[in-house]
């Protein structure tokens, strides 16, 4: 299917039901019960799980396949949002010529970065690239005011011109971000029984979005350029000797990888039309190597995975306060309830950071192939388990086969 | 003239002379041995040839063009693979995929962004890679990770990788170190099977005298970064001075 095998194919099928499920699959919790505050299911976290994992799987396609750490692609993210909120203000609101304007403007930039940064390698290309994203985060922050409006970030105003959409609606409002007409933010609840879900337009483009980027991804990684990235990482002069120049080979993922996170940046500001230069900060590419390395670098589906339990971590994980910790304890003692909370304390709410940090600890220190190999062992277990009930042991001697790139 | 013109080649490291006024012809179609003992410059002369250094002075050409100032993927591209003395493979991948490579390089030249196709779609690809891996006795271990292979498949498997490309011109840099007995003489066998089959010229350097004295048409003797003598393999047995520079030293 698709130019895909059967594995590849299966691996796409649960990306794809995943994505259009998530109403649903994020909203396990009747909206009234105590453990309502966990459900994950409204728009604006929805866009920001997909946005997030289409930047995850184009850094992916460079620092999973080839090697090279990039501590600088929050500059690309941030590149697109600009782009797409001066298409808003100029151009339209339709969102498509703003996401294809972050695409081209970010693959532009990253030629220009890839090509400098990538004349050195190790820790000297991850310097370089972060180099260049700060300062790309500072010209954004103040050189560069007239294109970014410095620190209070770019935003619609209503005297935009607009040349092929309207500045103004009929109530005199700045118009919604649409695609022909259909606006991001409208949003279709359905209330079924004590449950309620969201389907939202945004959500929806965002996910379809997101599922293109996937398959891509999927393509490149089992095609002879995925090969050669893959060579690149593993052997450098033994590609070198093979008369293969890795140059080019590393350039093009970089610039691949920037242009995913330009239309990741698009896409962020096609939902929420504004941009600032925090989005471009150190932090912001600190994110996504978490989000990949948490996920599994290299493999395909671990940086969507990465991505949505650091986003999840983010925005749940970090609502905890203390009253939702003693509503939950209060069934306790009242000087136990106290102390519970007390010890708890830190590791919740604000200090979701906290709690993540020692879970990525965890997963590098016992699971190098992050969640995904994670996930691998877990359902290795329950086949052997499977296997032990058997009647029949196999008398074959297994030999052990190497670890497929995907999974 | 020959196939490799190798003239007044020097190379310093500091105050070591590695490479002093070498000269070099390789005939096509013929075996080269190069022997020498340990530090006389052989590896050295082998990364002159290849892109890995440039030489103080001298030239060095290759079927009429010269490989100085081009890049290794360029002199590959010319038709010269290498062997490496420690082997050089790609020990992420797969045994098969170590062999696709090479076989992408032949036909796509130095860089082609094909990221639409599938490599298992590359049909010819896929079969040269595998009739090569049948040829060497090692499909067996196709699916394989390269870097759990014993030391002597990964040779076999960098050399593989070599042959692959129908290279004119095969560098070898001891590529029966630290081999058992057996592997060596399969080692032998195969080259000895590829000189008859191919149009092939092959320029080995090796320890082995059994391996020399087996495979080569010619022999150079280096010692201290310059060539003592040049000749045929029945005459560079009971020459004195090889015997004093190296077999002697050797025995
Ligand atoms: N990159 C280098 N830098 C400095 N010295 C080197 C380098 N490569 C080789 N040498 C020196 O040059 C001499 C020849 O080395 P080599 O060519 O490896 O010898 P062989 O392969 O014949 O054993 C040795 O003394 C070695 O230490
Ligand atoms: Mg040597």
């Amino acid at each position: 299917m698709l130019g895909l095998d059967k594995k590849d194919a299966t691996i796409l099928l649960v990306v794809i039901a995943l994505a259009l499920l998530a109403p649903f699959l994020l909203n396990p919790f009747p909206s009234n019960s105590g453990l309502a505050q966990f459900n994950a299911g409204y728009p604006d976290l929805m866009q920001r799980f997909v946005i997030f994992g289409i930047f995850a799987i184009g850094f992916n396609i460079l620092f999973g396949l080839t090697g090279y750490l990039s501590f600088g692609h929050a500059a690309f993210l941030g590149v697109g949002s600009y782009s797409a909120v001066w298409m808003f203000k100029l151009l339209s609101m339709n969102v498509l010529p703003a996401i294809l304007l972050s695409i081209v403007i970010a693959g532009l930039f990253s030629v220009l970065i890839g090509y400098v940064s990538l004349r050195r390698s190790g820790i000297y290309f991850s310097i370089l690239t972060l180099a260049f994203a700060q300062m790309s985060f500072n010209l954004a922050y103040s050189v560069l005011t007239p294109i970014t409006n410095g620190e209070t970030g770019l935003q619609l105003t209503l005297d935009d011109p607009r040349v092929l959409g309207q500045t103004a609606t009929a109530s005199g409002n700045i118009p919604a971000t649409n695609v022909f007409g259909l606006e991001m933010r409208s949003t279709y609840t359905m209330d079924v029984g004590a449950w309620s879900f969201d389907f939202n337009a945004g959500y929806y483009l965002c996910a379809i979005i997101m599922i293109l980027a996937f398959y891509l991804s999927l393509r490149i990684f089992r095609s002879p350029f995925g090969l050669m990235l893959r060579a690149v990482k593993s052997n450098q002069q033994r590609l070198n000797y093979t008369g293969l120049n890795p140059k080019p080979y590393t350039l093009a993922a970089f610039i691949i990888s920037g242009m995913y996170a330009g239309l990741a940046g698009g896409l962020l500001a096609s939902m929420d039309p504004l941009a600032g230069a925090e989005r471009m900060q150190w932090t912001a590419s600190g994110e996504v190597v978490l989000m990949t390395i948490l996920g599994g670098a290299g493999t395909l589906i671990g940086p969507v995975l990465g991505a949505g339990f650091i986003k999840y971590f983010e925005n749940i994980f970090s609502k905890i306060n203390d009253n939702v910790l003693h509503q939950w304890f209060s069934f306790l003692p009242e000087g136990m309830e106290d102390t519970l909370v007390f010890l708890l304390h830190p590791f919740v709410g604000k200090g979701w950071h906290l709690t993540l940090g020692i879970l990525f600890m965890l997963v590098v220190t016992f699971l190098p192939g992050g969640l995904v190999e994670g996930g691998q062992r877990l359902s290795r277990l329950f086949r052997r388990r499977s296997r032990d009930t058997d009647t029949t042991p196999d008398p074959e001697h297994h030999p052990k086969e190497s670890p497929h790139v995907a999974e | 003239m020959g196939i490799l013109e190798v003239k007044g080649v020097n190379k310093r490291f500091g105050g070591l002379q590695a490479l002093g006024d070498v000269n070099l012809s390789v005939a096509e179609n013929t075996v080269h041995a190069i022997i020498g003992p340990n530090g006389a410059g052989k590896s050295t002369l082998l990364n002159c040839l290849v892109g890995k250094l440039i030489p103080d002075t001298g030239s060095v050409m290759f079927d009429g063009k010269s490989v100085l100032g081009r890049t290794p993927y360029e002199i590959n591209q010319m038709g010269i693979s290498r062997v490496f003395q420690t082997p050089e493979i790609f020990g992420d991948l797969t045994v098969f995929e170590n062999m696709v490579i090479p076989a992408f390089a032949k036909r796509d030249g130095a860089f082609r962004m094909h990221a639409f196709e599938s490599v298992a779609n590359e049909k010819d690809i896929c079969i040269r890679a595998e009739q090569m891996l049948v040829d060497l006795n090692m499909q067996d271990k196709m699916r394989m990770h390269s870097a759990s292979l014993s030391r002597g498949d990964k040779r076999r498997l960098e050399m593989a990788m070599c042959l692959l490309q129908e290279p004119r011109l095969l560098l070898l840099d001891e590529p029966t170190a630290g081999m058992a007995r057996a592997d060596t003489n399969n080692t032998i066998d195969l080259l000895k099977e590829i000189k008859e089959k191919r149009d092939i010229t092959i320029c080995i350097i090796e320890h082995d005298m059994h391996v020399v004295f087996s495979l080569a048409d010619r022999i150079t003797v280096l010692a201290q970064g310059t060539p003592l003598v040049e000749d045929a393999p029945e005459n560079i047995r009971g020459n004195p001075k090889v015997r004093e520079a190296y077999l002697g030293e050797a025995a």
